[in-house]
C-alpha cells in the first residue's frame, strides 16, 4: 500500500497527488513514468511523474479525471492509501544522459498542452538544476485550465503562455505560439519537447518539421502491465513497431504514427460508446443494419 | 495381473458447460481413483519415467505409496525432488516426459503419473503438510528477481537453509506465469498457485511487488547499498513476439500475453474489475502453443465464436496434447497449414478478417521436422474481429541492459551455466530467462540448482 501524503486541486478537474514511495522516489528521472493500480479491483493505469524528492521519499502525479480509474483515483484524499505504485518506468529523457556542456550550448524549447504540464515540471526542473534555462510554452483551452504556472516560471527562462480563448496570454493554439516565436520573434532552437495530448503533439511536431527542430514527444498510450509483457503500447515510430512503456514512452515526434497511435488509444473508448449506442438502439427496439462506425 | 487394469479415466466437468465457465475444467483423482491407478503401476527396476523427468522424480516409490493409501509419504518423496506438484501435475506435458517413456504405454496406456502426482499435492494442499525444516538463519541476504515458478522454487530452497531471503517482482501479484499467463480452468489461482505462494512466505521469505528490477532499483545496488550477497535473476521470457506483417496494429489484434493478463491477471471477465476487454464475435488465435490454447479457450468461454490458425499440421502442435484434446471437445475451430499473410481492416481502422495462405509439409530438415512451405496462389479470408498472436516470446531487455557485464546470447537469453552461475561473481539465473520459453518444471528445477549453486558460493567466500 502506497500512502497519499498530500491532495492539492490544481484546475477544475485535475488533481496532484503526493504518495510516499521511497524506491520510486529514489530512482525516478525526468520523464519517466508510474504505474498505478487504485484497489483491488482497479486497472493499471499508466501517469507520468510530475516532481519527485528522492531524499523525503515522495513521488507527485497530476490526475484529471476522465474515466472510472482517475475518478476512483481522486475520490481519495490525504491519509488513504492506493494499492500499488509501480515504478519509475520507461526511459528517462534522452538529454539526462547529454553531456553537460553540450547540453548547456543548445536552446531548448517545452510545448506543454494541459495536464501534460505536469511531466514537463521535472525536466525544466533537472535542466535549471543543471544550469540549463529552458523556454516554456504552456497551452491549455481557457485560463482556469491552466496549470503548474508560478511553479514553472520559478525554473524556466521564458514562460509564454496561450489560451484557445485568448483569456490568458497568447490567443491560439500552441502552435501558433511557436510559429510567433520561431517566425517574428526570430528565437532559434535546437530542441523542442512536447507533451499533451496527442493531437497536440501531432501538430507541434508538424509545425517543428517546416523549420526542422528535432522534437521529442511523450507518448500516453493505453498500457496494461508497463513492463514490456504485453504489447498493448504498441506505437509504429519510423516504421518500426516498438513498445512505449519500455522503449519510450519519448520519441522522435518527426518519426512516430500519430494517426495509428490516436486510432489504438481509442480502441475501448470507442468500445465503450460502440457498447452504449448498441444497448441504447436495442433498448429503442431499433435494429441496427450498418456498421456502426460508419 | 495389475497391469490388466484400464487406466482410469479423470472426472472431468463437462465440454459444453465447462466452454461458458472458468472453473476448472479437470476434476483429478478421488482416494480410491488414486490408489486404483497407482496400482497399475510395475514398480520397475529401472524406470523410464524417472529418465524422462526433468527433475528425476522418483515415480515408483511414491506410486507405490499411493496406492498403500500413505499419501504423506508419497508427497514427501515427491518433495525431495519438486516443490511444486499441484501445480506441474497440471501443466508439465507429460506425454513426452514421464508417462511417454512409461513401459506400459508401449501395448497400451501410461500409468497416469500426471494426475497421481496432482493428486498428491492436492492432497498436501489440503491437508496443510509442507514438510520444509528450515535452518536457524545465516544472516545472509539473497535477493530473487521474479516470482515465477524459478524464483518461488530458488527462494524457498535458500530460506530453508537459512537465508534471509527477498523476492523482487514486477508486478502487483505473485506467481508470474502461474498467475498472469496460464488461465484459471486450467490452474486454480486460489486453491493452487495462492497456497503454493503461502508455503514459500511461512518458510519467512519477503515479497516485494511492484519493484521492477533495472527501474526501481538495479541489481547492482541491490548487492551494493542494500547488502545482498547474491542474487538470483528468474524473470521468465515475457516479451511477446509479432509476425511483422501488414495490418498487425489495427485495433483488435492483441498478443496472446495481452489478451490472458487482462483476464487472468486483471480479471476482465468479471464485472466488478475495471479492466476493459475486447473479445468480439469472432476470434483467430494464431500459433499452436500452450499459450495459443489457453487464449483460444479463453475467449470461448467469453462468448466468441473461436479458431486457430497453425501453419503445421497437428502432429506438430507444441501444446499438450491434453489441452488441445480439451479445445476441440470445447469446440474451437481448428485450421492447420494455415499461415496469416496479411490482417484487414476496416475503414476505421478495426479488424475485420485475416488473410491467410495454405502450408504443406516439405522435406525434413536435419533436425528431421518437417517444415511448412506455402503453396502458391492458395490466399484466402477468414472474417474475424480479433486477431490473437500467440508466437512465442523472448526474455525482457531490462534486467540484462541495466547491469554490466551480465552477458546474453543473441536471442536475448541471460547466458548462465548448468548451475545457474552467469558471467558476473554473485549473480546467478535461471528459468525462461535463461532457456527462452519453456516449461514449469524446467523452470523449477533450475532455480532450484541455483539454489544450491548460491549457497556454495557464499559458503566459499566466507572462508
Ligand atoms: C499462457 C501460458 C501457458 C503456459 N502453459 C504451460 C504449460 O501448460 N506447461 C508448462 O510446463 N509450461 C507452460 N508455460 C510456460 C511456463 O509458464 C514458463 O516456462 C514458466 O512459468 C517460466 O518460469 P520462470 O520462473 O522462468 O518465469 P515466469 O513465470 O515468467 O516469471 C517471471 C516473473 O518475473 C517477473 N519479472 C520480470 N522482469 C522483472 C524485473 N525486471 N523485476 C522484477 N520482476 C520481474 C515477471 O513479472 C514474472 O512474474 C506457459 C506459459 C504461458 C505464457
Ligand atoms: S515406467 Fe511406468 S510402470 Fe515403470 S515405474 Fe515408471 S510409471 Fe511405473
Ligand atoms: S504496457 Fe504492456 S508492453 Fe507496454
Amino acid at each position: 500500500m502506497f500512502k497519499i501524503l498530500e491532495k492539492t486541486e490544481l484546475a477544475n478537474n485535475i488533481w496532484q497527488m503526493r504518495i510516499e514511495a521511497p524506491r520510486v522516489a529514489h530512482s525516478a528521472q525526468p520523464g519517466q513514468f508510474v504505474i498505478v493500480r487504485v484497489d483491488e479491483q482497479g486497472e493499471r493505469v499508466p501517469l507520468t511523474i510530475s516532481d519527485y524528492d528522492s531524499q523525503a521519499g515522495w513521488v507527485s502525479i497530476v490526475i484529471q479525471t476522465i474515466g472510472v480509474s482517475t475518478k476512483k483515483l481522486c475520490a481519495l484524499n490525504a491519509g488513504d492509501s492506493i494499492a500499488d505504485f509501480a515504478g519509475p518506468l520507461g526511459r528517462p529523457s534522452e538529454f539526462v544522459s547529454e553531456a553537460p556542456e553540450s547540453l548547456r550550448t543548445k536552446k531548448i524549447l517545452f510545448v506543454a498542452g494541459g495536464v501534460g504540464t505536469a511531466p514537463v515540471y521535472p525536466q525544466v526542473k533537472w535542466l535549471h538544476e543543471h544550469g540549463i534555462q529552458a523556454d516554456v510554452i504552456i497551452g491549455a483551452k481557457t485560463k482556469e485550465m491552466l496549470i503548474m504556472i508560478d511553479q514553472m516560471r520559478a525554473l524556466a527562462g521564458n514562460l509564454y503562455i496561450a489560451t484557445d480563448d485568448g483569456s490568458e496570454g497568447f490567443k491560439g493554439m500552441v502552435t501558433g505560439m511557436i510559429e510567433e516565436l520561431v517566425e517574428k520573434q526570430g528565437k532559434k532552437y535546437d530542441l523542442v519537447i512536447a507533451i499533451g495530448p496527442m493531437i497536440m503533439m501531432k501538430f507541434v511536431a508538424a509545425t517543428t518539421k517546416k523549420y526542422g527542430i528535432k522534437t521529442i514527444v511523450s507518448l500516453n498510450t493505453l498500457m496494461v502491465d508497463g513492463t514490456g509483457m504485453c504489447g498493448a503500447c504498441r506505437v509504429s515510430v519510423g516504421g518500426r513497431t516498438v513498445f512505449t512503456c519500455v522503449d519510450g514512452p519519448e520519441f522522435d515526434g518527426h518519426q512516430v504514427d500519430f494517426d495509428e497511435a490516436m486510432r489504438r488509444q481509442g480502441m475501448y473508448r470507442t468500445l465503450e460508446q460502440r457498447a452504449a449506442k448498441i444497448a441504447q438502439e436495442r433498448a429503442e427496439g431499433h435494429v441496427c443494419k450498418i456498421g456502426l462506425d460508419k | 495381473m495389475a497391469n490388466k487394469i484400464p487406466r482410469v479415466p479423470v472426472r472431468e466437468q463437462d465440454p459444453k458447460v465447462r466452454a461458458t465457465n472458468f472453473e476448472e475444467v479437470c476434476y483429478g483423482y478421488n482416494v480410491d481413483e488414486a490408489r486404483l491407478e497407482a496400482s497399475r503401476c510395475l514398480n520397475c527396476k529401472k524406470p523410464r519415467c524417472v529418465e524422462s523427468c526433468p527433475v528425476s522424480i522418483q515415480i515408483p516409490q511414491f506410486i507405490a505409496r499411493v496406492a498403500e493409501g500413505d499419501f504423506e509419504s508419497a508427497a514427501r518423496i515427491i518433495a525431495e525432488d519438486s516443490s511444486l506438484p499441484s501445480v506441474c501435475g497440471r501443466v508439465c506435458p507429460q506425454e513426452t516426459q514421464c508417462e511417454g517413456s512409461c513401459i506400459l504405454g508401449i501395448k497400451g496406456e501410461a500409468v497416469a503419473i500426471g494426475k497421481l502426482e496432482r493428486f498428491v499435492g492436492d492432497w498436501s494442499i489440503e491437508h496443510g503438510k509442507t514438510f520444509a525444516t528450515v535452518a536457524p538463519t545465516n544472516g545472509y541476504k539473497v535477493a530473487v528477481v521474479g516470482s515465477g515458478p524459478s524464483g518461488l522454487a530458488c527462494a524457498a530452497d535458500l530460506a530453508k537453509l537459512g537465508y534471509e531471503v527477498t523476492i523482487f517482482e514486477a508486478l502487483h501479484k505473485v506467481g508470474g506465469v502461474l498467475e498472469y499467463g496460464i488461465p484459471e480452468f486450467r490452474l486454480p489461482k486460489q486453491k493452487v498457485v495462492a497456497k503454493e505462494v503461502e508455503n514459500v512466505k511461512r518458510l519467512g521469505v519477503k515479497i516485494e511487488t511492484d519493484t521492477i528490477v533495472g527501474r526501481t532499483a538495479t541489481v547492482d545496488q541491490l548487492m551494493d547499498e542494500e547488502g545482498f550477497s547474491a542474487v538470483f535473476i528468474g524473470s521468465g521470457a515475457g516479451l511477446p513476439r509479432f509476425m511483422g506483417i501488414p495490418g498487425e496494429n489495427l485495433n483488435g489484434v492483441v498478443s496472446a500475453n495481452e489478451f490472458l493478463t487482462r483476464t487472468n491477471l486483471m480479471k476482465a471477465y468479471d464485472d466488478q474489475y475495471d479492466t476493459p476487454i475486447y473479445v468480439g464475435q469472432r476470434v483467430v488465435v494464431v500459433g499452436g502453443g500452450n499459450v495459443a490454447m489457453d487464449a483460444v479457450r479463453t475467449a470461448k468461454r467469453l462468448g466468441a465464436e473461436a479458431f486457430i490458425v497453425y501453419r503445421r499440421s497437428e502432429a506438430e502442435l507444441p501444446a499438450r496434447v491434453e489441452e488441445v484434446h480439451h479445445a476441440k471437445e470445447e469446440g474451437i475451430d481448428f485450421r492447420m497449414l494455415t499461415n496469416p499473410v496479411e490482417v484487414l481492416g476496416d475503414d476505421k481502422g478495426w479488424v475485420r478478417g485475416i488473410r491467410c495462405i495454405r502450408m504443406e509439409l516439405g522435406e525434413p530438415d536435419e533436425s528431421g521436422r518437417r517444415s511448412p512451405v506455402e503453396i502458391p496462389g492458395s490466399e484466402f479470408e477468414i472474417e474475424c474481429d480479433v486477431v490473437i498472436m500467440a508466437l512465442g516470446t523472448s526474455p525482457n531487455p531490462l534486467i540484462a541492459s541495466t547491469t554490466a557485464g551480465l552477458e546474453t546470447n543473441r536471442r536475448g537469453c541471460i547466458v548462465a551455466d548448468e548451475n545457474g552461475q552467469t558471467s558476473r561473481e554473485g549473480i546467478f539465473a535461471g528459468g525462461d530467462t535463461v532457456t527462452g520459453a519453456a516449461t514449469v518444471i524446467l523452470a523449477m528445477g533450475a532455480g532450484r540448482k541455483a539454489a544450491k549453486a548460491i549457497d556454495n558460493y557464499i559458503r566459499n567466500k566466507k572462508q
